[in-house]
């Protein structure tokens, strides 16, 4: 075996166009920002333990919340899922790199860079973090009402961060679409890879709107406009369309790659192939294209008329059906299947129970005059966290827990491992389940505090101590990765008996991933040995090779934050600079010689 | 390099981009159609936009879009001698466009028509300012192609490049019909 080891020096990790190690990349970062943004959890939840509290100011608890679902959406869990994009994806259809190893580079360091750029406002004098809710309603966001520079950072950092997913899924369509192995057809390709194809497609169709959305909100704070100003005729409801139908498809740009996890830990598990395949992978694909007709949903309390209210009413209870054929899959997957309960599959049935819940609240928002109710309650709170951390966080880990030995070798404890799933499945169920009653009793969403006399007092605190433990369950994670760091068991090609391509090769894979491309002849490849053609003897092998890096992935990705800084500080040398910084990086990149 | 769809890896990705683009100026395109009337104080677009001179300048950017199937095809035979010519052409009538684009903002400003004017000045700028900065982009690639050709190193294998090239200023062309018609002649 020619496990070639790659060097690891900073400047291999400054310049690599690996996909592995942009994965882990993603992984790392976005792990970090996931711990940030979890310390915003708790502090919210400690100024909430108890009515009348004041462990934060309420300028600071805007900020708190502002910044966790920011954090949370744009900078944990879909960078989570593109570390998993990355490193599994190339792997599972049996190719040697993504389509564009430099595009794939940008595309993590403008993350990182925007991740620090938004954070960046934490720092400095009097910390302006944006304030004014991960959504940004107009005309809160205006000039007038939002004076300092908090809505400024969140936007400019906005706009970078989606020219760092559109470049990624640009990637990944020509990646899933153009390098699969011989014999790969579409309908062989595993879930996994093919919800990456469908959140990709959503990533650019979706990300150009909020990229108008947020250009005309800085024209409004910048230049004077108007957009959202209804002094001059504006209408802050434009707004709101234009966030939801970007934040709508968002949503499942969010949560289809954790379906996707799921769809392949499941069949690992239960030794049985993905029940309905193909009625799965439709569903996901008519899930990405349904998601486009629900946007109006979050808006019910706009009072867009009656007609509006039926259709999208009518739509969303619509888009419940292919996510509920899904779950069935699941369910018939795992029965009569031989259940080995690993840490994975834990994580992969709790996504199933959970994130039912929060499809059936989901449901429940579908009705407009339930709906009026909810809005703006911690109804809608409950309901986001079953669907995003009780189906995408739980998804995620799955995960972790299936293709961390792919990533480094070794594989998690257990006995850990299920320590950390039962912490985290009581955990969050006791933060998020009494939100739905604190909601229905009338606790707004977004209130620094509240009153006793409300009678939420004791609901909360019990979702305070919920959260706690969430991060108890967090810190035995991470002492699960430390411990298996050099004492976890060798996990050899293939520990878990898996059916997909990854598989086939060590663990982690030599730079070049595969010696020899396979032929697939089947979808689940592994399972079916005598359709997976063997390699001939007389096969050219692929030397051992490390890809060679590139800086100017790195040198572009540095022109963005500092073309962001220049409406920052009113400077015009700075956006001279940054685009100088931009261009000269492009222009290097276009002309360097470069083999994969 | 064979690819599973026989298509380039390159081309695909720019159809996947442009299709992106497509929902960015029908964002942009949508909100002027919305304000459009909601202005409260003028100039309004009939007082204003001035349909004779945006025509000229219409068909200066069809007349590129020519110039630009003749450049790729000229580098798709191994001429270089005529691809220079047509992908300077190109990118000249792109500098004409633009410069109509310059002098026709600067003569509304003069006309009391701003970005903070109203709404109409401010979806109009916002949007054919979008469109002219993806003009200003074509140039600049169009530019550097020339620049690579004078220099003898466009030949036959890059052929695929000019087409990508082409396929972004047909679009930015197609786009800019879409934008004539709703802004201009839609009034």
């Amino acid at each position: 075996m020619s496990a070639a080891k790659a060097v690891s020096t900073w400047k291999s990790w400054l310049t690599t166009t690996d996909h592995k190690r942009i994965g882990l990349l993603y992984f790392w970062t976005a792990f970090a920002f996931f711990l940030i943004g979890g310390l915003e959890a708790l502090l919210i939840r400690a100024q909430l333990a108890r009515p009348g509290n004041t462990v934060v100011s309420a300028e600071t608890f805007n900020q708190l919340f502002t910044m966790h679902g920011t954090t949370m959406v744009f900078l944990a869990l879909m960078p989570l899922s593109a570390a998993f994009f990355n490193y599994i994806v190339p792997l599972q259809i049996g190719a040697r790199d993504v389509a564009f190893p430099r595009l794939n580079a940008f595309s993590y360091w403008v993350f990182l860079l925007g991740g620090l750029f938004l954070n960046a406002s934490w720092l400095l004098p009097n910390h302006p973090a944006p304030d004014a809710g991960w959504f940004g309603y107009a005309n809160l966001t205006s000039r007038e009402f939002s004076p300092g520079p908090n809505i400024d950072f969140w936007l400019l950092g906005l706009q970078i961060l989606g020219v760092a997913s559109l470049a990624a899924g640009f990637n990944f369509i020509v990646t899933i679409l153009n390098l699969r192995a011989p014999g790969m057809k579409m309908m062989r390709l595993p879930v996994f890879s093919w919800m990456t194809l469908v959140t990709s497609f959503l990533i650019i169709t979706a990300f150009p709107v909020i990229t108008v959305a947020l250009v005309l909100l800085m024209f409004d704070r910048f230049f004077g406009t108007h957009f959202y100003l209804p002094s001059a005729g504006g209408d802050p409801v434009l707004w709101q369309h234009l966030f939801w139908i970007f934040g709508h498809p968002e949503v499942y740009i969010l949560i289809l790659p954790a379906m996707g996890i799921i769809s392949e830990v499941l069949p690992t598990f239960a030794r049985k192939p993905l029940f309905g395949y193909t009625v799965v992978v439709y569903s996901g694909v008519l899930i990405g294209f349904m998601g486009w007709g629900v946007w109006s949903h979050h808006m019910f309390s706009v009072g867009l008329g009656p007609i509006a209210d039926s259709v999208f009413s009518a739509t969303t209870m619509l888009i419940a059906v292919p996510t509920g054929v899904k779950i069935f899959n699941w369910l018939a997957t795992l029965w009569g299947g031989q259940i080995r309960a690993t840490s994975a599959l834990h994580f992969a049935v709790g996504f199933i129970a959970l994130f039912t819940i929060g499809g059936l609240s989901g449901v429940m928002h579908a009705s407009p005059p339930a709906d009026l109710q909810q809005t703006d309650t911690y109804f809608v709170v409950a309901h986001i966290h079953y669907v995003l951390f009780g189906g995408t966080v739980f998804g995620l880990f799955a995960g972790m827990y299936y293709w961390w030995p792919k990533m480094t070798g070794r594989l998690l404890g257990e006995a850990l491992g299920k320590l950390h799933f039962w912490l985290m499945f009581v955990g969050m169920n006791l933060a998020f389940f009494p939100m739905h009653f604190i909601g229905l009793l009338g606790m707004p969403r977004r209130i620094y505090t509240y009153g006793p006399e409300l009678g939420v007092a004791k609901l909360n605190l019990v979702s305070t101590v919920g959260a706690f433990l969430i991060a108890v369950s967090i810190l035995v994670f991470l002492v699960n990765l430390w411990r298996t760091r050099t004492r976890g068991k060798v996990a050899g090609n293939d520990p878990w008996g898996g059916a997909t391509l990854e598989w086939t090769i060590p663990s982690p894979p030599p730079p070049h991933n595969f010696d020899v491309i396979p032929t697939v002849a089947s979808r689940l490849p592994r399972w079916s040995m005598t359709q997976l053609k063997a390699i001939p003897e007389d096969a050219e092998l692929e030397k051992p090779h490390a890809p060679v890096g590139s800086w100017w992935p790195l040198v572009a990705a540095l022109g963005l934050p500092v073309l962001a800084l220049a409406p920052l500080t009113h400077t015009l040398w700075v956006a001279f600079l940054g685009a100088a910084i931009l261009i000269t990086g492009i222009y290097r990149w276009a002309f360097e010689p470069f083999e994969v | 390099m064979t690819t599973s769809l026989g298509l380039d890896n390159r081309k695909m990705a720019f159809w996947a981009f442009i299709g992106s683009e497509c929902l960015l100026f029908a964002s942009l395109i949508s909100t002027y159609l919305i304000y459009k009337g909601r202005s409260v104080v003028g100039p309004y677009p009939h007082e204003i936009l001035n349909i004779p001179f945006t025509s000229v300048s219409t068909f200066d950017l069809l007349m590129s879009s020519l110039m630009m199937v003749l450049a790729l095809a000229a580098v798709q035979r191994g001429d270089l001698k005529w691809a220079k010519m047509w992908l300077f052409l190109t990118a000249l009538l792109g500098m004409f466009f633009l410069a109509g684009q310059v002098y026709e903002f600067t003569s509304f400003v003069h006309e009391g028509l701003t970005l903070q004017r109203n709404l109409f000045g401010a979806t109009f700028f916002v949007l054919t300012g979008t469109h002219g900065a993806h003009v200003t982009v074509g140039v600049i690639w169009l530019l550097t192609l020339w620049w690579r050709a004078l220099r003898g190193k466009l030949g036959k294998g890059n052929a695929l490049t000019v087409e990508i090239c082409g396929l972004y200023w047909h679009f930015v062309d197609v786009v800019w019909i879409v934008i004539f018609t709703v802004v201009y002649l839609i009034q």
